[in-house]
């Protein structure tokens, strides 16, 4: 085998010596998602500086995520200040469902991508200038898969599962559950419609991740909101201490 | 389907190294892909050769290297494979792996001219 390049040419001589050979290896070591954590580190130093809560909100379609955003915003538009970034493929029907209650919203369109990355929160955050100890919510791409290994920069990863759909999606989408901080149970006021065994979503949850908390609601109803609200008050006074453990999955440190 | 921007970040880099590195092809790509990395290997293959066409890894050959999911058990503290990350620990049957291995998603080396 040729020394230089391993092409397997060492028979070819020139002037007895061994073919002069321009391939060789090189030394990479990146890691690919190295980009997108540098956007989202940046974004996290962003949101750090101006003490702003950021929510990451991740959920299949129809789970009830922006049924929940919408209720939150009523809800807290009196004593918080906030904006909104939406994800979805097409359509700006979020953003306008959003920009109904008077918050300010961004309408990310990703077209064919399945996910939001940093780079474009980090253009959002351009446009939407949030204010000093506000709170910013993502709604990412209805999508329990590839959102799960894309940083944005969040304080914390919500992820969201209704009582319509199957208690065992934490073991069939294991990557999102176990990168989630939070998850919301919602739609918890059709239970008694739907074969639906809390429990065991619960310790399928926790057996991907056992420190995710969970929270158990009616978007529509109002029921178990307190709890949520709760949450997010918490994590607000704690904002700045638990960052970086938290909302780092990645390991950057903030 | 994320393979297909994966790929766009690989040539990204390999574009960002060629000035560095001092080269201008690149005939392989060696990846490191964790068992765990929620990678479909065929899907990034699909996707490598109709990111790279057009660019200095146009046909370049894909190499992924495959690393196994390793955890450490923190009740029994034994090392042990995994293949799924809500595997219970396979010598005492804990649910409490913390995975040290198989998140990777790395490019290693290029084989380059």
């Amino acid at each position: 085998m040729c020394l230089d390049c391993g092409c397997g040419s060492d028979q070819i001589k020139i002037d007895n010596e061994s073919h002069a050979c321009a391939s060789r290896r090189v030394n990479i070591e990146i890691d690919i998602l190295a980009a997108n954590n540098n956007y989202a580190a940046a974004n996290r130093r962003f949101l750090a500086e101006k003490n702003i809560l950021c929510l990451n909100l991740l959920s299949s379609p129809g789970s009830g995520k922006t049924t929940l955003l919408t209720r939150t915003i009523t809800d807290l538009k009196n004593t918080h200040a906030m904006t909104v970034i939406e994800g979805d493929q097409q359509t700006s029907n979020d953003a306008e469902r959003i920009r109904a209650t008077g918050v300010q919203a961004i309408q990310i369109n990703t077209g064919k991508g399945c996910h939001l990355d940093a780079h474009m929160i980090a253009h959002a955050l351009q446009k939407l200038q949030p204010h000093d100890d506000s709170l910013l919510f993502i709604e990412n791409v209805g999508n329990l898969v590839c959102p799960a290994g894309f940083d944005l920069g969040e304080s914390y990863k919500v992820v969201i599962l209704s009582v319509t759909e199957g208690e065992d999606k934490p073991l069939k989408y294991p990557d999102m559950f176990h990168a989630a901080n939070v998850m919301i149970i919602n739609k918890i006021d059709l239970l008694p419609y739907v074969e639906f065994d809390l429990d065991r979503c619960i310790e399928y949850a926790r057996r991907v991740n056992p420190d995710i908390e969970v929270i158990q609601l009616s978007a529509s109803k109002g029921e178990g909101l307190a709890q949520w609200y709760d949450w997010i008050e918490l994590r607000r006074d704690h904002l700045g201490k638990s960052i970086g453990a938290h909302g780092a999955p990645y390991g950057e440190s903030v | 389907m994320h393979e297909i921007s994966l790929c766009q970040s690989v040539l990204k880099i390999i574009e960002q190294q060629a000035a560095e590195q001092n080269y201008s092809r690149v005939k392989t790509v060696f990846l490191e892909v964790g068992r765990l990395a929620a990678v479909e290997p065929e899907a990034l293959r699909f996707g490598f050769d109709a990111v790279m066409k057009g660019s200095i890894a146009d046909g370049a050959r894909l190499e992924i290297i495959d690393v196994i999911g390793q955890a450490i058990c923190l009740q029994c503290k034994t090392r042990v494979e995994v293949k799924q990350r809500f595997d219970a620990c396979p010598k005492c049957g804990a649910v409490a792996l913390l995975i040290e291995q198989g998140e990777e998603l790395r490019i290693k080396e290029l084989e380059v001219e």
